[in-house]
């Protein structure tokens, strides 16, 4: 490209002074590092296991990286070595599961969205002798599997607290917005909040891979309807494009969200979202992780076989301040 | 009387390949002419069923939507004309939003410092894509579905890497942000509706790449390298250099977009961007490109992402069950290519 090394020097050093000039006051990695914390405890001196934990979600996902967050903050603490991999794709997990067996792991943590083709493998790892808890998804079946524990919210439930809140506070019109279609789960919580909502109830399915398309989409529909009052989100990340549509679109509506992200507290702060329903995906990566290891270590079954619930957990401007902190070392 | 008839001359045949034809059959024979036709069609149909969809406002939004589709596909469309697909366009535009945020955040530098790390990073990435595909003569289509994939994998791991989260840290407080977000992503107001910025670069960039295309050596060599790259080279087309300019130049309007989804909404997802590809290839080809190259135009692309936007968009404010969306996208894009298709061979066999 550079016709002489010269030149290239050259470039080099006007980037370099560029760069140097270019500082900028406010905000960047300076202003974080002060805020820097973390989770983490002393460590177990029980002898190395190895536990896998395989689930659907999808790579670059928010909330799943705080699952993973949580597992890898127990596997520190328990002398544990995690291993984890994902595939949004059920035959492809089910594959997971059977090379978590072929390897031979002590410990399997999973999770179970479709589990009429994911049961027979987590059978298959309790017949080899490797005990299995679920995590996330699967709260109705995971008894059936085998599975000793679970660790997750119920979506319904957690689309009823939003709906029961969305009432309280007197909206007559609830939109929910659905980033993927066809996702079981996602259209649970839709539905639990159609189920103690008070009012009138519309979905709609959006672009989640494309935020200005979500945006807009978001912006027809409120337009399309002007009575609608209300706005739910189903990730956090969907909240922001909402609230740019209702900026947009000259709405007056509110907007409530399912779970949570950095960005999440200082919106509710500021008031520009009423809520966000928050399932602790931390605590089920955590869980996972420490409930195989007590299992191991000392035969206890968390829950005693009952599912055990992290969420729902409701973050509005009452509590935003103490959970805010976390959220902004992203464990929260 | 009959003598003046006898002893009038003929007049020479013209040559029927020089002759200049009329204004009308120089515009029915225009690529775009196909797509123009669709639009129109579909706004009409959109104006009658939905009433909200009249409201100038919406109509505002639909162009936001069609402009964010529509910049990359006008150098997808380019590079398709040039016979060239590129995969990796949706997820590059998400790279480069990450490259701009993370630098300026890590380095706590200036924003616009950051914006042109990612220019040089995004043409970095053309400048492989292309030069991948004349090196190495596989068809585009598999080396830029192998960059796709190698960008969406970068797209996570860096960001993992360096922020520790799957998403870029807030960037709205750097030195720069505002400036920035005034030349990528800001809005104004015409008679009471609000214009997004984007929409003004949009019709800037399809203007650009239509003079290119039609009024420079350079279109020539674009139109000449799709049709047929060999007989090209032959008359003297510096085929490889056009080919990587092209990939260049997608790379370039990807780079655009990303910036303005950085400094639109603060933050960027690493996940973002994958599928988009098809959106793009898809305006091109509703637009009036060909798959086999040749053939097109940048304007056309344009009203292909405006028909995208407007189907897409369309159907909410109709206000019809959200289950049936993506059937009824299916079904208007492929009424307004067959649209396209019937068209053009009408304008073909008329002349």
């Amino acid at each position: 490209m550079f016709r002489s090394r010269k030149r290239l020097l050259a470039v080099t050093m006007v980037v370099g002074l560029a760069v140097t000039a270019g500082c900028s006051e406010s905000g960047g990695k300076k202003a974080e590092e002060d805020a820097a914390g973390g989770v983490g405890a002393g460590q177990a001196n029980t002898e190395r296991i190895t536990v896998a934990m395989i689930t659907h979600g999808a790579p670059g996902d928010t909330f799943w990286d705080i699952i993973q967050k949580g597992a890898k903050a127990a596997a520190d603490k328990d002398n544990v070595d995690l291993k984890y991999s994902s595939d949004p794709s059920s035959g492809n997990q089910a594959n997971l599961i059977q090379s978590a067996i072929d390897s031979k792991v002590d410990g399997i943590a999973v999770t179970l969205p479709d589990p009429p083709a994911l049961i027979p493998a987590v059978k298959k790892a309790i017949a080899a002798g490797i005990p299995v808890v679920a995590l996330n998804a699967g709260i109705g079946q995971f008894e059936q599997s085998g599975a000793l524990s679970y660790f997750g919210s119920d979506e319904s439930l957690a689309g009823e607290a939003g709906g029961t809140r969305a009432s309280e506070g007197g909206y007559k019109h609830v939109l929910c917005v659905i980033q993927f279609q066809g996702q079981v789960q996602l259209e649970d919580r839709c539905n639990g909040v159609k189920k103690t909502f008070t009012g009138k109830w519309t979905k709609i399915y959006v672009n989640g891979s494309d935020r200005p398309s979500e945006q807009s989409t978001i912006a027809a529909k409120l337009k399309q309807d002007p009575s609608v009052d209300f706005v739910i989100t189903l990730g956090a990340p969907d909240a922001l494009a909402a609230m740019g549509a209702i900026k947009d679109s000259g709405s007056k509506a509110k907007l409530g969200t399912f779970d949570f992200n950095p960005q999440i507290p200082p919106k509710i702060q500021s008031g520009e979202l009423q809520f966000a329903i928050d399932q602790q995906p931390f605590l089920q990566g955590y869980l996972s992780v420490d409930s195989l290891w007590l299992y191991k270590a000392n035969g206890n079954i968390i829950g005693g076989g009952k599912p055990t619930l992290t969420g729902p957990f409701l973050v509005d401007n009452k509590n935003v301040d103490f959970v805010g902190k976390f959220a902004a070392g992203g464990t929260r | 009387m009959s003598q003046t008839l006898a002893a009038a001359p003929a007049p020479p045949a013209g040559d029927e390949r020089v002759a200049r034809r009329s204004a009308l059959s120089r515009l029915l024979a225009r690529p775009e002419l196909g797509a123009l036709v669709g639009a129109i069609v579909i706004y009409v149909f959109f104006f009658i069923v939905a009433a909200p969809f009249r409201d100038a406002g919406s109509l505002s939004t639909i162009l936001y939507q069609s402009s964010v589709y529509g910049i990359p596909a006008i150098a997808v469309a380019v590079l398709m004309i040039g016979g060239e697909f590129d995969l990796s366009a949706g997820v590059a535009v998400t790279s480069s939003a990450l490259v701009a945020s993370m630098f300026s955040y890590q380095f706590t530098a200036n924003m616009w410092i950051g914006i042109l790390v990612s220019l040089a990073v995004a043409l970095g990435i053309g400048f492989v894509n292309g030069y991948l595909v004349v090196r190495t003569a596989i068809p585009s289509f598999l080396v830029t579905l192998g960059t796709f994939f190698m960008l969406r994998g970068l797209n996570l791991a860096l960001t993992k890497q360096v922020t520790g989260n799957v998403a870029t840290n807030d960037v709205s407080n750097i030195d720069g942000f505002d400036s920035a977000q005034n030349v990528f992503a800001s809005q104004f107001t015409v008679g009471g509706v609000a214009i997004k910025v984007t929409l003004l670069w949009w019709v800037g960039f399809a203007i650009v790449a239509t003079l290119i295309l039609l009024r420079t050596h350079i279109g020539n060599w674009i139109f000449a390298v799709g049709g047929s790259a060999p007989s090209s080279r032959a008359v003297g087309v510096p085929v490889k250099r056009v080919k990587i300019g092209l990939f260049m130049g997608v790379s370039f309007l990807c780079w655009f977009t990303g910036m303005h989804t950085l400094f639109a909404f603060n933050t960027v997802q690493s996940g973002l961007g994958v599928g988009n590809e098809f959106i793009y290839i898809v305006a091109a080809v509703v637009g009036g490109c060909l798959l086999t190259g040749g053939y097109g135009s940048a304007i056309g692309a344009a009203i292909g992402a405006f028909i995208y936007g407007m189907a897409e968009l369309g159907i909410v404010y109709a206000g019809w069950n959200p289950d049936w969306k993506y059937f009824f996208l299916g079904v208007l894009l492929l009424g307004a290519i067959l649209l396209n298709t019937y068209i053009r061979r009408r304008a073909e066999a008329s002349r």
